[in-house]
């Protein structure tokens, strides 16, 4: 970087810098501010933070918010069956992701470019779109049930939409490719001559790749798996049109405040909230991803 | 019975026959070379041994067993591959004791083997570190250790010193002489350094694309080469083309700039009129500035290459050919650059080529 300045060295650092702040940090403050304001009728609909008093200004800031969202069970219940189904996600796209990944590292020329671009192909369409889709699949006279009734297996159509499943299915379906690519990344960078090394020691193919593939392409499951987990626990789209009465997922319980309550101090809260316990798997998995990085 | 035999093995990828009928015998004990230029199949041939390829035809016996339709980790051959290909995520130790954990040796037998190992190859102080706080050097011995820790009873060696530096390269070849002695395990190395497999082996295969040209101890292959190819890959040499006819005294060979015919060694039975080369080392050229009795080729000193031990002179004929000789010692001084010279050779020194 010699030779560049500092006027240089600064619009490297600053651009980014700036643009996190302005995008990333602002917002995230302002709805730190809402979630310590109370909601009131009006435009906006929240009482400012400070207020003028007297000739001089007085902070008016509440934990009232937060102090709802911990005594009423109904959030807590919500973060859960978000982290229960994010994580059910999570581990389903792990499990059919690695196979296909691994596939798509093996192939060779136009046949690998191919099946990525497979991998991609849905990106091509709106995400709603696509949910809508499975809507027409999975109704009671969907696409689906249609197709096994016809083939005689099963008589009454088998409730397959607006419930658990349904939303596992969605998620699945949706974040499956967020696994699939950093898989494929750190398979395709795997010396193979790895692979035969092992087996040339006596490894057997399951031993080969317990002992030198799986640990070699940890980094990839772990971003693959904090690229599903972290939007899935956030999700709303897909609870929403997928779910039953029973789904309850805070990215649901979020939307109800803000749109139907209007107690924007409340889902800001709950926002705040759920920020903050994300913050702890990515920290965690950015310090392992780093010592991977140095190993 | 020999420790490794192949009989007729040929391997095609699309168009190119990478190995093409290959038969080899590798006796017990043997530090044996596959030599032959880059491309020639010698990889290709070492990775069906190891059980990474499977050949298109012939097959594979190691100590009479027969090991072609085997997989690679169910053979009892270690390779040590060209690139290492060491264990990033596993210390020094975790990659030694790799094989002997897949035979579930327990703990302290596999401690004490690693120890073995790497006071073997020199290594005893690095046990911890990682394959890439080593350097070249020393990730080369830890893939030895690797590969020897089990006692294979054949060890692939995919050249084994090509990444080294010139001057660690002629250590390590010395060493690895010294460790295949001492662990009694037949050696099966690939190189394109003929200078290489003439020092350490103790038995040489010239390969040319695909095919098994030569084999014999290294003095043999060098001094009695079996084709102008063997002749040119394997060290220096002056090829004389010529055609045969009957001479003052037995066969010699009428080649264009010579005075008379060249007389060709002792004994040789070749039907007259045929086209043949006469192979004859630089080592083997005698040089002075004044024309000899018999055959002799007049020529001009082109350049002079100081070697240390003597130098190499290379020359240019009047029929616009290079010649190179070697003189050993400071006997190179009397010659000048532009000099003229006559250059001939004892008629038993020469190799006479029909291949
Ligand atoms: N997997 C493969 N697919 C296609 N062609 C291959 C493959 N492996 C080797 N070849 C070809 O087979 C020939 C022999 O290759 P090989 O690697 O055995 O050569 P080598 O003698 O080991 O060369 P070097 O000294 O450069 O390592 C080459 O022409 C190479 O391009
Ligand atoms: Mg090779």
């Amino acid at each position: 970087m010699t030779g560049m300045g500092w006027t240089g060295r600064l619009l490297l650092i600053g651009v980014p810098f700036l643009w996190l702040a302005l995008f990333f940090l602002l917002p995230l403050l302002i709805v730190v501010k809402i979630s310590l304001a109370q909601s009131t009728i009006g435009i906006p609909p929240y009482t400012p933070l400070l207020v003028d008093h007297d000739g001089g200004r007085e902070l008016h800031a509440t934990l009232a918010n937060f102090a709802l969202i911990t005594n009423d069970d109904l959030y807590l219940r919500a973060y859960l069956g978000s982290l229960g189904n994010a994580a059910m996600a999570t581990a389903l796209c792990l499990l059919i992701g690695y196979p296909v990944a691994y596939a798509i590292a093996r192939s060779q020329g136009v046949r690998r470019h191919l099946l990525l671009f497979l991998v991609m192909l849905p990106f091509w369409t709106s995400f709603l779109i696509r949910v809508y889709a499975w809507i027409a699949i999975l109704e009671p006279n969907g696409l689906l049930n249609q197709c096994l009734i016809a083939l005689g297996l099963t008589a009454a159509p088998l409730p397959l939409l607006n419930n658990e499943f349904s939303v596992e299915l969605g998620l699945v379906y949706s974040y499956l490719p967020f696994m699939i690519l950093p898989l494929y990344g750190s398979l395709s960078v795997l010396d193979p001559s790895l692979i035969e090394a092992a087996a040339d020691l006596g490894a057997r193919p399951l031993q080969g790749f317990l002992g030198v593939t799986l640990p070699l392409t940890l980094p990839g499951i772990a971003a693959g798996s904090l690229l599903v987990l972290i939007p899935a626990l956030g999700e709303f789209v897909i609870p929403d049109l997928l779910g039953g009465p029973d789904t309850l997922m805070i990215g649901k319980v979020l939307w109800d405040e803000f749109f139907n309550n209007r107690d924007w101090p409340v889902a800001a809260a709950v926002a705040v909230v759920l920020v903050a316990a994300l913050a702890v798997p990515l920290l965690a998995a950015q310090r392992f991803l780093e010592r991977g990085h140095a190993a | 019975m020999a420790l490794l035999e192949i009989d007729g093995a040929s391997k095609r990828f699309g168009a190119t026959t990478a190995v093409d009928d290959v038969s080899l015998n590798v006796e017990r004990g043997a530090f044996y070379a596959l030599l032959g230029p880059s491309g020639c199949g010698k990889t290709t041939l070492l990775r069906m041994i190891a059980g990474f390829e499977t050949p298109d035809s012939g097959r594979i016996f190691i100590d009479g067993i027969d090991v072609t339709g085997l997989p690679a980790y169910a053979r009892p051959v270690n390779m040590m591959f060209q690139s290492y290909a060491l264990f990033p995520h596993m210390d020094v130790a975790g990659n030694i004791a790799f094989g002997l954990r897949q035979e579930r040796l327990d703990r302290r037998r596999i401690a004490a083997r690693v120890d073995e190992m790497l006071a073997l190859v020199q290594m005893s102080g690095y046990a911890r570190r990682r394959p890439h706080e080593l350097s070249g050097g020393q990730r080369q011995r830890v893939a030895l250790a690797r590969a020897l820790a089990k006692m294979p009873k054949l060890l692939l060696l995919d050249a084994p010193l090509a990444a080294l530096d010139r001057k660690l390269r002629a250590e390590t070849r010395l060493e690895l002489t010294g460790i295949q002695e001492r662990v009694g395990i037949t050696f099966l190395v690939v190189t394109h350094d003929q200078e290489e497999a003439l020092s350490v082996a103790s038995c040489v295969a010239v390969m040319d694309r695909g095919r098994v040209v030569q084999t014999g101890a290294p003095a043999e292959i060098y001094e009695r080469p079996a084709s102008r190819l063997v002749a040119d890959f394997v060290g220096e040499v002056n090829l004389f083309e010529g055609e045969l006819t009957a001479g003052f005294n037995g066969l010699a060979l009428v080649v264009a700039g010579f005075r008379e015919p060249v007389p060709l060694p002792c004994g040789t039975r070749l039907p007259e009129g045929a086209a043949a080369a006469l192979a004859v080392r630089p080592e083997k050229v005698v040089l002075s500035h004044a024309p000899p009795a018999g055959f002799a080729i007049a020529a001009t000193v082109s350049s002079i290459g100081y070697l240390g031990g003597g130098s190499i002179v290379h020359l240019a004929t009047e029929q616009g050919m290079a010649l190179k000789a070697y003189l050993p010692g400071a006997a190179a001084s009397s010659f000048g650059r532009g000099a003229p010279v006559w250059a001939t050779w004892p008629p038993d020194e020469a190799v006479v080529l029909t291949q």
